[in-house]
């Protein structure tokens, strides 16, 4: 397995890690959608993040990630970061029957598939906007329920399948649909920087690692080791950020003026900007933090008018101003 | 760029890619001929340590990833794996036939075992005869090289001799690079309007492996030139302007670091040759822009191809494959279809015994070829609306406002059902394809918004470029459905001279030609008054005609969805 690019040489971007920090810190805000231009580091940004999460126990031997029981022998493996690849077959995605132990000996036995494999960790689908509708269904029903139920073959299974979408993709070759949409928990766009340092800045750094993988890491592992130990220290701090009435008040407002569908958005709103004042190490949600997150927690939950170029994002920038003042 | 010099750049790309496999491959974009064959020896001359090996178009997962070997599982009674082909391809070199078709599923996997530092080197075999067919752009963004052969003659094609591969190759990991060059092909390829920083990061690449091709210690003007040639310039989107007139832009980004530049070359000595100066990187840029980028842009379709669109070249109705299952029948499971395991198995149960006694051993289950299922499976079809829009000078002034709104309410429409949509537009002496193909609602309204009226009506023209696309969409397994709007009133024969009797009997012919291709379509009669004309054209073409004299743009949009819904 050649080495991950360290996530914090990643060049600017901030949005995009900032999402991908958060839902590491909690896996209950849903996931993240980056759309923007091919060649931004979305998917670099996406594997990078594999390194910097801390390892998860399960059962010695479990193909489906869970969790040991008392007493059953444990073992340490890295945070699942699954590929769900375009064209996967329903049989690739869910699991079917093993092959293997029919064939060989007759035995009807279940081999389980991506979902179960994501179980605890990420499932990160690249162009996700150009999957085919049956597995997008497929997806929908599983993140909503957080179980995976096969009724297939003459197989009958059910397993735990909890894992945070991660997906990316490019709006100009096609939209998404907003039953989709609405399961990420942020959306972030993410652009070319236009400016000329700080594109030679990428090239650079990718250059550098290209040359000498282990020296580059070298000079990013203390970053790389420091972010991972924000997260931790985040994840241990998350249940003692409180939130005020006042700014739960905030948040609704905010999503009252913008017509966010549901109660979705003003979950997100609260989820992402407590996981933001553990990370910045405050003790309670102020506005600024929901000011912080508001775009990327609901830019993709406006009903949205698919002629509306301007771009979803630019309202609630406005929106914003206009309700959360600073 | 003459012949000669086409096929020079070639072998150049093919010897950059033999010093340097990390510069990910080419994209080959030429018929298959003597001039693709000659550079494919010659690759696999040059790269001779790194074996060919074809990628089928229709692989599947688990030839690709590996998997079950199902004949040998059989025969052994236990478990017998495959190699997948991206495994065995680490340090080869894989050759994909036919790429302009490659399907997402591929392109993905492709995609991402590149990204996770896969070692081989991918050649892409585009043959796509349109600009919209072309070779996954994702993929194709990718790989540093475009090598076009289309003006190698014969003649030209002779072999290149090349300094010794294997000696740049052990070059390759000392050589320097100026420290600003970096900072130049980002400049350069912003100025070109290359969006994807992939493509500096492999220009970058390309200059230290040109530079170790031609025996130097550091990259200098000539390598960076021959780099920013053959990996930028294939990719502008747009003409870089003259040196003296976008001063700006360079200038900006050199004013704050002059002084730091030159500290740092002071310490690496050799000041001046190791400054290239952006000027000559983009007059070598300007240089090799293909000729034709210009009309490239003005159809849209620069470096995009049908990868690129939703529901794009791979998207067939491929009913054994995909989509939901719908029982199953005797077949044989190599060729892409999915096993039917409880099918299977059912079948070969009754014969157990018997086969047993025959000879067969142990307690295993005996399958024969005769038992195999496979599944079926049935996939809704995709349907693409292609708008044909009179944008001549009869219907502009008074109707192409309301035609746009109307364009513009049934493609909300078309979200919802998620319908491909396609733009094709007429005036002048021709119709051109203004958007092929897609589901993307933003650049269908750019286009839209950028349509401008005026001009003769040469209708036959028109539809038959819409029929083209049909054709074109069918071939992929996506149902073409056209919506006419024009007055009818057409002056612009086929061959773009003016004329109104031929123009209408071009028109007529052609409207025949589609019914003959039984392309269901809807004619909507944008005059003032309905016209005979746009009737006659609607019946010769088996359409269903709409008059909507003055009807406003929700009036035409209701008709219109009605319509289609009543097809569909």
């Amino acid at each position: 397995m050649p080495l991950a690019f360290p996530y914090s040489a990643i060049v600017g971007q901030t949005e995009m890690k900032l999402a991908l920090t958060l839902t590491a810190i909690d896996p209950s805000i849903g996931g993240v959608l980056v759309f923007g231009d091919r060649g931004t580091g979305k998917s670099t940004a996406v594997r990078s993040l594999a390194a910097l999460l801390p390892p998860i126990e399960i059962a010695a031997g479990s193909a489906y990630n869970l969790p040991p029981a008392e007493g059953e022998a444990a073992e340490s493996v890295p945070t699942p970061v699954i590929d769900l690849p375009l064209g996967a077959t329903e049989d690739r995605v869910v699991g079917a029957l093993d092959l293997e132990k029919a064939l060989t000996k007759g035995e009807k036995a279940f081999e389980p598939g991506l979902l179960a494999r994501a179980h605890r960790g990420f499932l990160y689908i690249d162009e996700v906007n150009l999957l085919e509708d049956h597995i997008v269904d497929l997806l929908l029903d599983v993140a909503a329920s957080g179980e995976n139920v096969v009724e297939r073959e003459g197989l009958s299974v059910r397993h735990a399948a909890r894992f945070v979408l991660v997906g990316s993709g490019n709006p100009e070759e096609g939209e998404l649909r907003p039953q989709l949409l609405d399961r990420f928990g942020l959306s972030v766009e993410v652009a070319s920087p236009t400016d000329i340092a700080e594109r030679v800045d990428v090239i650079r750094r990718r250059d550098a690692f290209d040359r000498d993988p282990e020296a580059f890491m070298r000079t990013w592992e203390d970053a790389d080791r420091a972010h991972r130990e924000a997260i931790l220290a985040a994840r241990a701090r998350l249940g003692e950020v409180t939130l005020s009435d006042e700014t739960l008040g905030d948040a609704a407002r905010l999503c009252v003026a913008l017509g966010t569908d549901g109660l979705r958005g003003e979950l997100t709103l609260m989820r992402a900007s407590r996981a933001l004042a553990a990370f910045e190490g405050a003790s309670e949600v102020i506005r600024a933090h929901l000011r912080a997150i508001a775009s990327s927690s609901l830019r993709h939950r406006l009903r949205r008018d698919p002629l509306d170029e301007a771009g979803s994002g630019a309202r609630v920038e406005r929106v914003v101003a206009e309700v959360l003042p600073a | 760029m003459t012949g000669a010099a086409a096929w020079a750049d070639a072998g150049l790309a093919a010897a950059l890619l033999a010093v340097d496999p990390g510069l990910g491959g080419a994209v080959l974009r030429a018929r298959a001929g003597p001039a693709r064959d000659a550079w494919m020896e010659m690759f696999a001359r040059l790269a001779a340590d790194r074996p060919m090996v074809r990628v089928p178009p229709g692989i599947e997962d688990d030839r690709l990833l590996g998997g079950l070997d199902l004949a040998a599982t059989l025969a052994a009674g236990r478990p017998v794996r495959s190699a997948g082909l991206l495994e065995e391809a680490a340090g080869r070199t894989l050759v994909l036939p036919m790429a302009e078709r490659t399907a997402p599923g591929l392109a993905a996997r492709l995609n991402a075992a590149t990204d996770r530092g896969a070692d081989f080197t991918l050649i892409l075999l585009d043959e796509g005869a349109e600009p919209e067919e072309a070779a996954p752009a994702a993929l194709a963004d990718r790989l540093a090289f475009r090598v076009g052969l289309d003006a190698v003659a014969m003649a030209d094609l002779e072999a290149e001799a090349f300094e010794d591969v294997a000696a740049a190759r052990a070059r390759l990991g000392s050589v320097e690079a100026p420290e600003d060059l970096a900072r130049a092909m980002a400049t350069v390829a912003a100025a070109l309007g290359i969006g994807s920083l992939r493509a500096p990061m492999l220009a970058l690449r390309a200059a230290r492996a040109a530079a170790a091709l031609a025996g130097d210690a550091a990259v200098d003007d000539d390598a960076a030139a021959l780099a920013v040639r053959l990996v930028l310039a294939p990719r502008a989107t747009r003409v870089p302007e003259v040196p003296e007139d976008d001063a700006e832009e360079p200038e900006q980004e050199t004013q704050p670091e002059p002084e730091e530049d030159r500290d740092r070359e002071a310490d690496e000595d050799r000041e001046d040759d190791a400054r290239i100066p952006d000027d000559v990187l983009l007059e070598a840029a300007r240089a090799a822009i293909p000729p034709d980028l210009l009309a490239r842009l003005l159809a849209g379709a620069a470096f995009r191809g049908p990868g690129a669109k939703g529901g794009g070249a791979g998207d067939e109705r491929k009913s054994k494959a995909r989509g939901r299952p719908a029982g199953s029948m005797r077949g044989d499971p190599r060729h892409g279809a999915r096993i039917d395991l409880i099918g299977t198995l059912r079948s070969a149960a009754p014969w157990q015994p018997l086969r047993r006694r025959m000879g067969g051993g142990g307690d295993r289950v005996l399958v024969q070829a005769d038992d195999f299922r496979i599944k079926r499976s049935k996939r809704k079809a995709e349907k693409v609306v292609i708008f044909v829009v009179d944008a001549s000078g009869s219907a502009a002034f008074a109707r192409l406002a309301e035609t746009k709104g109307a364009i513009e309410m049934m493609l909300g429409q078309a979200y919802v059902a998620r319908r491909q949509v396609a733009l094709v537009a007429f005036r002048g002496d021709g119709a051109e394809v203004l958007l092929p193909p897609t589901r993307s609602l933003v650049m269908t309204k750019r286009r839209l918004a950028a349509l401008a009226g005026g001009g003769g009506t040469p209708l036959a023209a028109g539809l038959a470029a819409a029929m083209g696309l049909a054709e074109q969409a069918r071939g992929r397994g996506v149902a073409p459905y056209l919506a006419v709007l024009t007055d009818g009133r057409c002056n612009v024969a086929m061959d773009g001279t003016p004329g109104r009797p031929q123009a209408e009997a071009d028109a007529r012919q052609v409207a025949r030609a589609l019914r003959v291709s039984e392309t269901r379509a809807l004619v909507i009669d944008t005059g003032n008054r309905p016209s005979a004309s746009a009737r006659e054209i609607a019946e010769a073409m088996g359409a269903v005609y709409l008059p909507l004299p003055r009807a406003d743009a929700r009036a035409l949009s209701g008709a219109l969805g009605a319509a289609m819904e009543g097809a569909a």
